[in-house]
């Protein structure tokens, strides 16, 4: 298993099988999104007390699940980092950054959207969920402007992990927010007290948006990572011999 | 038509599920163009040296 790992992080190795693993997930998780897509808009009822605007459910949560969890991964990259000194890790945070914003954004965008019809407003800003998920695009970005800023690599895997590990005490309320406080946003619905508060024909289209997209993301995270691999690896002889191969392997 | 009609909410919904369709795309698009540019920089830098021993 420590050897599997091991080579796993090894930058020229990871090159190789990424795309591999990347098809493995892009596709299954593609078809998860367009069943979860038609079910969700076409063959779910209509909720008996939003009618089919309840059907932005179905892009908004997996969007804000991707959101916390893409930060988790980062957070978790680069404490993996900074601590075992693993140079894969720094490239999976600092990948995972810009996918996480981009969930990040959607969700408060189709959070918005959908809060205009259900509540009469598009933005509250005394609303915990949503004033912590805005803070949370505000990490991405300065987590993004932190790594930019510093022209030394390896001071900007340190800093910038830093202060991922520090943002994960906006993730915790982000999560949590909707129990903690009082709050315009409904409570859990999946991870419910008593198990999932919807009916079957509803949640499994939802389920089957979260698990694709989960997938999609995955596959997005495994290609920029290696493009991040081969950015930090350009001097290496690994990168020289693969640009030189005569097949010409990208 | 009833289906893609949506209540009364079509506006609000395609827009999401519009807004979700560019941002998978966007980011498709941008790891492969980022991959794509990456690759040529070192190539041509790497062709360069080559080219000057």
């Amino acid at each position: 298993m420590w050897k599997w790992f091991h080579q796993l992080a090894s930058p020229p190795h990871f090159y190789r099988i990424a795309p591999v693993f990347s098809a493995w997930l892009l596709f299954p998780g593609l078809a998860l999104i367009a069943y979860g897509a038609y079910a969700g808009l076409f063959l779910a009822p209509a909720d008996y007390q939003q009618g089919d605007a309840f059907r932005i459910i179905y892009v908004h949560v997996p969007s804000a699940y991707l959101s916390m969890m893409a930060y988790m991964i980062m957070a978790v990259a680069g404490g993996i980092g900074l601590i075992w000194r693993m140079k894969l890790a720094h490239s999976v945070a600092a990948s995972a950054a810009p996918l996480g914003a981009w969930f990040t954004f959607l969700a408060l965008a189709t959070g918005s959207i959908w809060g205009r019809p259900m509540w009469g407003t598009w933005w509250e800003w005394a609303d915990p969920r949503m004033m912590s998920e805005l803070i949370l695009l505000f990490f991405y970005f300065g987590y993004m402007a932190l790594r930019s800023a510093i022209d030394d690599t390896a001071k900007a895997d340190k800093a910038s992990a830093v202060l991922a590990l520090v943002g994960v005490v906006n993730v915790i309320i982000v999560h949590y927010s909707v129990q903690w406080w009082s709050s315009l946003h409904q409570g859990q619905t999946i991870m419910a007290e008593g198990g999932p508060a919807m009916d079957p024909a509803m949640l499994h289209p939802l389920l089957a948006m979260i698990f694709g997209f989960t997938l999609v993301f995955g596959s997005l995270l495994l290609r920029r990572t290696r493009t991040e691999v081969l950015h930090r690896e350009r001097r290496t002889r690994w990168v020289r011999e693969l640009v030189l191969a005569p097949e010409g392997n990208s | 038509m009833e289906g893609v009609a949506m209540g009364s909410y079509a506006a609000y919904v395609w827009t999401c599920f519009g807004l979700t369709l560019l941002v998978l795309v966007i980011n498709e698009w941008r790891a492969r163009a980022r991959h794509t540019s990456v690759y040529r920089d070192i190539e041509v830098r790497i062709k360069a040296l080559e080219g000057r021993e």
